[in-house]
């Protein structure tokens, strides 16, 4: 025991003296500035503080971003369930199945999810007396289910992506090692793989999260009345500038709260990491 | 000696191009209108403005002597690109209410059609009356007279907003909506449409002052006047002399001025 020194005796380092040079002078400026326009942002929503403007808005907000929340949070789940499928095709052996995979992906990364929205929902509209026949047209008739179905395949096009890359992360090694121990493909995938592949996944996860609140911002277009949709709404009405500062703020709000969530997760996760 | 007389040069240029500016924009005058309105203001396939408000503008400009340029902008944030001075003035079927008036300055009003009420051929609304739309989804253009109306006095309808006309007009032919509401004029020209074959006019809405205005009129920033009344001028002027009643007839099979 006595080979390592205790680590109250380690010394630490000298500080090193950074002086002040142009890049650390502009970085203050910088930083300075920051403060000054939350400042000044700040001063400006007191003043402009609308206590008869928020009584008749804020009850609205709070619909939209339930509304935000509520096709966010169903969408990625469903989306995440979907992705699994679409990854493991995009992975296989099977040329069909791969090719599907990926024009799949192709199509709906390639295009805008304002376009996907509303050719599902306007779209396949036209398309009312074959959806009829087939019995679909009760679903795709609601603009909330049209909504939730163009967010899940476009959120699950990316998430497969993740999902793959993740799971394409973890060497080769690991897969013949757990062979060499006799573990079955789904024992390793599940056991040995997946644990390694979602710390790596963690992060993109995160974002793809905070992307799907923030592209969510569209789909007052099909008539849903999301955070952004009663903010337009709010706004065409006051023509007070306020209305769009406080989405901003509570946008801003929601993607803090989940960086952190994300951060914790990691913290947690990877805890076997540190040294 | 040599600031000085490089910053009076710059000085002078800066001066220059201003004052060029300013003589330019005097002469060439920005319209603002939606272009997703017809037959008042619509966008054609190959990009082309087109409809009763751009005629009645482009008349208007040369009333004026001036040059007119159009600007297209979405028709929620119209009024935020009109203060900011992403052009001069709107000219697209905005209607003078007083929640607009208390933001832009409006000139008098250069034409006044009534809302109306669109449903299926086949459809059981009888009237425009409150009852008669109970338990109906209704769709309207948000940020419009229209919607404002229908959101006040059908308090039993499913009130379904829509950025444009287009879009609510497509969800009737396809039959997501039981009805749906705005200018009588729009209304009639897509039912010319084969879309719009479904459909039939319902009944026409008698306008409330507080909530539909005085008619459509042109709106400026606020504090500009001069420029009101020379829109003013210019309007009485296009219907003494007949170009009015023209451009109307082009569109209309009636007057769309008003009383």
């Amino acid at each position: 025991m006595s080979a390592l020194p205790d680590a109250a005796v380690l010394e630490l380092p000298p500080p090193v003296d950074r002086g002040w040079p142009g890049k650390r002078i502009a970085g203050h400026v910088l930083v300075g500035v920051w403060i000054l326009l939350g400042l000044a942002l700040a001063a400006y929503l007191v003043t402009a503080w609308n206590p008869e403007l928020f009584q008749r808005y804020a009850p609205t907000y709070v619909s939209g971003l339930g509304v935000t929340l509520l096709l966010v949070g169903v969408s990625t789940v469903l989306g995440a369930l979907l992705s699994i499928p679409v990854a493991a095709m995009r992975m296989s052996n099977s040329r069909v199945l791969s090719a599907i995979a990926y024009a799949y992906v192709y199509f709906f990364r390639g295009t805008p999810l304002l376009a996907q929205t509303f050719l599902i929902y306007y779209g396949l509209g036209t398309f009312r007396p074959q959806l009829e026949m087939i019995g679909l047209w009760t679903f795709f008739r609601e603009a909330w289910y049209c909504a939730v179905f163009a967010f899940t395949l476009n959120t699950a096009a990316y998430q497969a992506e993740i999902l793959r890359g993740a799971i394409e992360s973890v060497g080769r090694g690991q897969w013949e090692g757990a062979e060499s121990l006799g573990l079955t493909k789904w024992q390793t995938l599940r056991m040995v793989i997946m644990p390694q592949a979602l710390i790596v996944a963690l992060r993109p996860y995160g974002n793809e999260l905070i992307l799907m609140i923030k592209g969510s911002a569209i789909v007052a277009i099909i008539t849903v009345y999301d955070l952004m949709g009663v903010t337009r709404l709010a706004y065409s009405r006051s023509f007070d500038f306020q209305t769009y500062i406080w989405a901003a703020i509570i946008y801003l709000a929601i993607v803090e709260l989940l960086r952190n969530v994300v951060e914790l997760i990691e913290k947690r996760l990877t805890r076997h990491l540190k040294r | 000696m040599r600031i000085t007389k490089r910053l009076a040069l710059g000085l002078t240029a800066a001066a220059f191009a201003f004052g060029l500016g300013a003589a330019n924009a005097q002469e060439t005058l920005r319209i603002g209108t939606e272009g997703a309105y017809p037959p008042f203001n619509n966008l054609t396939s190959d990009g082309k403005l087109v409809g009763f408000d751009i005629d009645i503008a482009n008349a208007l400009c040369e009333e004026m002597k001036v040059k007119c340029e159009f600007v297209t902008q979405d028709w929620d944030g119209i009024i935020p690109a009109l203060q900011a001075g992403k052009f001069d003035a709107i000219i697209a079927s905005m209607s003078i209410t007083e929640e607009r008036k208390q933001k832009v300055d409006f000139t008098h009003k250069y034409y006044n059609t009534p809302s109306a009420i669109v449903a299926p051929k086949d459809t059981t609304i009888k009237g425009v009356a409150k009852e008669d739309l109970a338990g109906k989804t209704l769709g309207a253009a948000t940020s419009t007279t229209h919607y404002n109306y229908a959101e006040k006095t059908y308090t039993d309808t499913t009130l379904k907003g829509y950025p444009t006309s287009q879009e609510f007009l497509l969800d009737i032919a396809n039959g997501r909506l039981d009805a749906v509401t705005d200018d009588v004029s729009v209304l009639e020209e897509w039912l010319k449409t084969t879309d719009g074959a479904c459909c039939k006019v319902v009944g026409m809405i008698t306008p409330v002052p507080e909530i539909h205005g005085e008619g459509a009129g042109i709106a400026v920033r606020k504090g500009e006047t001069a420029l009101v009344e020379k829109f003013n001028a210019a309007i009485d002027a296009i219907r003494k002399s007949g170009k009015y009643k023209e451009i109307n007839d082009k569109y209309f099979p009636y007057d769309v001025y008003g009383g």
